[in-house]
């Protein structure tokens, strides 16, 4: 499984831009909760502490904005973590 | 001794500090994000800790030992008890700990929340009694709405340990008043008779209410604790702590002027004196320098009388000084400083008496704090 992540979240991939997961997830909560044990705060900078995404994050299953975490995912899916569109 | 002050903003971290004759201002550290606070710990180590979030990720705490130069990231962050459905949008204060308890540090979050550390910042713990404190006062029959939000959530700020005893404890919260700690925040109480609020209903049983007011900075004096000051959405008060009633002070100031403000600050060594900002609260609360005249007004009677400290400041001037953006180093005579939120940086070496500005066209400045000082 393949997950990629904008600018925003790279300080805690070690620099990556995509990722692949030997393993794959059933579902999106699950991935969040696997990608922080290989990059540790990583998951406290996609969802908050009650675990819901945070409002200025963006998920992408196959192409397509996901922000129900129990989404499930297939061993094929590609997941988009990345950072929405936000002035100021 | 050399000034150096860590100038929060919208945009990162800038360290600006005394060179030659001048002052010379740091490339930006953390840049990009939105800083709501960075303190030096003035105990042993040195290390900056720093409250920040940007905009996508949320909040967090950094630090650094080496004056910026890498950061840690806090292990475990000001994070709300899961399962509580709160959960913190910034973590807007920092407050070192007591002298004597190397590694602690509090912080004050929006929505209302206390953290306190005890590892220089490395993890953080929830104080729950505090959260259950203010979930009972949000209960109350009669006090629905009391503790509202301001325009940047509801923020816990001002947390102040007494240098002659580390459980004592105060917070400020904007909006609900201020409330005291006597065992280290296992249990808490209002600390607000005197305090006006006048964008509350009036008060039905006594002259004031028991909490609901809008402290926006409270400061102690350093040698004698039992002294607070306090700008507040509605004045300025000085409290004596034997006495326990907030005087509003702020009314000798000039009626054209007035005693609205965010920050407040309080002479090292002499608890008589203290300085303000006022800022424009009429009618629509422009919250800009009244008339355009950008002032410090400083106190040296404990607020019988007030006197304005403007030379070198401009003539005309449309700034808002932020709570955390005033400041005082504790030099002889003490060093004063504030940041605007048109990103200047002015600074007076004596006192108050002549200003020079010594940083420009920075983000809006949220926060300018002394290395070595408590306040």
């Amino acid at each position: 499984m393949k997950v990629w992540f904008s600018s925003h979240f790279r300080e805690y991939t070690g620099g990556q831009a995509e990722v692949t997961l030997e393993a794959p997830t059933p579902t999106l909560a699950h991935l969040i909760a696997t990608l922080d044990q290989h990059y540790p705060g990583l998951a406290f900078r996609i969802v908050d502490e009650q675990g819901r995404l945070r409002p200025h994050v963006n998920l992408v299953v196959d192409d397509a904005f996901e922000r129900d975490l129990s989404r499930a995912l297939e061993a094929s899916s590609r997941v988009g973590v990345v950072a929405a569109l936000s002035g100021g | 001794m050399r000034i150096r002050l860590l100038v929060s903003t919208q945009k990162g971290l800038y360290v600006l500090g005394q060179q030659g004759e001048g002052w010379a201002l740091s490339q930006p550290l953390r840049f990009g994000e939105i800083i709501s606070d960075a303190v030096m710990d003035p105990r042993p180590g040195s290390r900056m800790v720093v409250a920040t979030r940007t905009g996508h990720l949320g909040p967090t705490v950094v630090w650094s030992n080496d004056e910026g130069a890498t950061w840690q990231e806090s292990r475990k962050p000001p994070a709300f008890r899961a399962g509580s459905a709160r959960s913190v949008d910034t973590v807007f204060w920092l407050t070192p700990g007591h002298p004597h308890q190397p590694g602690v540090w509090w912080a004050g979050t929006a929505p209302h929340g206390l953290f306190k550390s005890q590892d220089g910042g490395e993890t953080w713990e929830e104080v729950a009694a505090f959260t259950e404190y203010i979930a009972e006062l949000n209960q109350r029959e009669g006090y629905a709405g009391f503790l509202g939000e301001t325009p940047g959530g509801a923020l816990t700020h001002s947390i102040l340990v007494d240098p002659r005893d580390p459980e004592h404890l105060y917070v400020g919260l904007s909006t609900g008043g201020v409330f005291e700690s006597q065992d280290g925040g296992n249990s808490w109480a209002p600390l607000n008779q005197g305090l006006e609020a006048d964008f509350l209903p009036p008060p039905s049983n006594g002259p004031y209410h028991l909490y609901g007011q809008d402290p926006h900075r409270i400061v102690m004096h350093p040698l004698e604790p039992d002294r607070l000051y306090q700008q507040n959405h509605c004045g300025v008060y000085r409290l004596d702590r034997r006495e326990g009633l907030w005087h509003r002070v702020g009314r000798n100031l000039p009626p054209e002027v007035g005693d609205i403000g965010f920050g407040v600050a309080v002479h090292p060594t002499d608890p008589d004196t203290a300085y303000v900002f006022p800022m424009d609260g009429t009618s629509v609360w422009p919250r800009t320098c009244p008339e355009g005249r950008p002032a410090v007004y400083r106190t040296r009677d404990a607020g019988c009388s007030w006197e304005a400290c403007r030379e070198g400041l401009p003539e005309r001037a449309w700034w808002t000084v932020f709570r955390q953006a005033l400041s005082i180093y504790p030099s002889d005579p003490p060093s004063l400083f504030f940041g605007t939120t048109s990103g200047e940086v002015w600074g007076s070496l004596d006192g108050g008496e002549r200003w020079s500005s010594l940083a420009a066209h920075l983000p809006r400045v949220l926060s300018v704090r002394p290395v070595g000082a408590y306040q």
